[in-house]
């Protein structure tokens, strides 16, 4: 589905990510993991067009049809043919209303030009009506129903992730890229988010690449594991070879 | 309940027209020319909360807009006779001369005109942003007004042109018995639908993308808006409605020049925005409503004023002084919205005791 091929990314001097090459296939749950700055972010970055890759290039092909090679698309165009992401960060529409964020991730299927919703044409109304529905069904799903006229910046972070991924959800993804989705919980909310992927995956049809920091998500949904170290990959394979490796164990986990 | 809403909205719309309609038969000249210029700078204010408050770009080039609009509305309702009288210099472009046009479709030119020089600028100059994208279209603004002043066989260059055929309100003021003055209605319902349209667009889902790009560019992109398109969509939209607002200024003031469009009209606009709030259609009418009487009601600034003890001189231009000052606070003390705020401040203080 996703294929990586010899991609490189450099700022200046600096390799953020050196000849990568990885592969995902349909329906996997894919991990990236990696000490800091390791340039996990750069490698989801030019998965969606942030950065343009200095070299190599990245082959999507969702339906086993045509090959889109992502380094030539922008970043909107690549959300269309089905990739959408959440960030390490948090990006959400702060001041817009719970509602309104999830509301948006569907505004790139929207087929109405701006004049037949500005007048309210029945084909606009339709399709409002739709994303409505949807957006609804999606903030039931996350659990953020109850909160969906609030401004988002007043979430706790927890529900703020939660709605980056709700929002992610709206643009009808068939690969979604989660950067640290556990960054900041407890264990507990880890379990929750563990199960809440594994329930979106399956619901979504989803195949998912993630960057994570919990050791216990990583081993425990992701089928394939990537392991980064100053932008070269090092090992890659599922997660007990990952957490046998010598070289990830020097490399991330540290020598003892 | 949606319903219910929409009930409320006409009932509204019905009530401003008949409000409009009274004002219009039993204000005196001058006053009608005040909620005139009120009606006017509800949709020029309108129009740059669009692209500064409601898409987040800093833009600073209405000025501009508004003379292309004005420029062209002018050119389209003045008689050949009246454009005669005006090119004693240099006579008018033969084609342009005999070019007349009922009113309403002469505004919509003028729109048009505005809005498609929005559309050409705003493709190179809507790359940049944040001070850059202001520098750039304060630039282009002060270009047009150039072009203007240099292109004499079209636009009478610095001489103006004057005798803009008025819409005055003949036909009720012959019922009534009163002299005509200046037809309210014109720029009051195109104000109304103004509104009803900003309110339409900002709903919709256009809407929300816009305010999501105003939020976080990165996120918008990522979400699949094509940032670039709908910033020159949005920048078009405020260019044309910009220039109906400038060609209802040139109908309302009879007589336009190029010193009219310079860029303190800008910061007019920009300090009703500011004061109503970036972002916010009921702050911007309101405030629209409260600096146009507002200019009116300090004029006594500009004159020497008897302090009882001493007369000071009579100073032209100390109400745009007082004006700045204004602007300046309303900058430093209230960032985003000075009516929303105050009203939570008051809700605050209550909740307290």
């Amino acid at each position: 589905m996703l294929k990586i091929d010899k991609a490189t990314m450099r700022f200046g001097g600096v390799v953020a990510v050196n000849q990568l090459n990885a592969n995902i296939k349909e329906g996997e749950t894919v991990g990236l993991i990696g000490p800091n700055g390791a340039g996990k972010t750069t490698v989801f970055n030019m998965v969606t067009g942030v950065y343009k890759p200095t070299e190599g290039k990245i082959i999507y092909n969702p339906d086993g049809k045509k090959d889109i090679d992502l380094t030539l698309l922008r970043p909107d165009q690549i959300a269309k043919v089905g990739i959408c992401r959440t960030f390490q960060n948090i990006r959400l529409f702060k001041e817009l209303s719970v509602m309104d964020n999830v509301f948006i991730g569907n505004h790139l299927r929207l087929k109405s030009d701006v004049f037949s919703s500005a007048l309210r044409l029945p084909a606009y109304i339709k399709q409002e009506k739709e994303f409505m529905e949807k957006s609804k069904y999606l903030l039931e799903k996350v659990g953020l129903y109850e909160e969906r006229d609030e401004k988002s910046f007043s979430l706790p972070y927890g529900k703020q992730r939660r709605l980056e991924i709700a929002r992610a959800l709206a643009t009808d993804p068939k690969l979604l890229l989660l950067d640290e989705p556990a960054a900041g919980m407890n264990p507990q909310e880890t379990q929750e988010l563990m199960a809440f992927i594994a329930d979106i995956k399956k619901e979504f049809k989803l195949t998912i690449f993630l960057i994570e920091h919990h050791m216990e998500v990583v081993m425990g949904i992701c089928e394939k594991i990537y392991v980064l170290d100053h932008g070269v990959l090092i090992a890659e394979g599922n997660p007990s070879e990952i957490q046998n490796n010598p070289k990830v164990i020097e490399a991330y986990l540290g020598v003892e | 309940m949606k319903n219910n809403n929409l009930l409320k909205n006409i009932i509204i719309i019905i009530l401003a027209l008949a409000l409009l309609f009274i004002l219009n038969i039993t204000l005196d000249s001058y006053k009608v020319r005040i909620v005139n210029l009120c009606s006017i700078y509800i949709i020029l204010g309108l129009s740059m909360n669009l692209i500064n408050g409601f898409t987040g770009l800093f833009s600073l080039g209405h000025a501009g807009f508004m003379a292309l609009g004005a420029y062209t509305v002018a050119l389209l309702t003045m008689s050949p006779q009246a454009k005669e009288v005006n090119f004693y210099m240099e006579p008018i472009l033969p084609f342009l001369k005999d070019l007349n046009m009922p009113f309403v479709l002469a505004l919509i030119m003028g729109g048009l005109m505005a809005a498609l020089f929005g559309f050409l600028i705003g493709a190179p100059v809507l790359k940049l942003t944040d001070d850059y994208l202001a520098i750039a279209t304060l630039g282009f603004s002060e270009i047009i007004r150039i072009i203007i002043i240099n292109l004499q066989p079209i636009t009478n260059g610095a001489l103006g042109l004057k005798g803009i055929p008025p819409k005055n309100n003949a036909f009720f003021a012959a019922m009534l018995g009163q002299t005509p003055k200046i037809n309210l209605l014109w720029a009051g319902v195109i104000a109304i639908i103004t509104i009803v349209f900003m309110n339409l667009l900002m709903k919709g889902s256009y809407g929300k993308a816009l305010k999501a790009i105003r939020e976080d560019e990165i996120a918008a992109r990522s979400m699949g808006i094509n940032l670039f398109r709908h910033k020159v969509m949005s920048f078009t939209i405020s260019s044309f409605m910009a220039g109906v607002g400038g060609g209802l200024l040139a109908i309302s003031l009879g007589t336009i020049d190029p010193t009219l469009f310079k860029f303190s009209l800008t910061w007019n606009i920009l300090l009703i925005v500011v004061i109503g709030g970036m972002g916010s259609i009921k702050g911007t009418i309101i405030s629209a409503i409260i600096v146009t009487i507002g200019m009116e009601a300090l004029r006594f600034l500009d004159e020497s004023i008897n302090l009882g003890f001493m007369q000071t001189p009579a100073l032209p231009g100390l109400r745009m002084v007082v004006f700045s000052i204004i602007l300046m606070m309303a900058v430093i003390f209230k960032k985003d919205n000075i009516f929303k705020s105050t009203l939570k401040k008051a809700r605050g203080r209550y909740a307290k005791d």
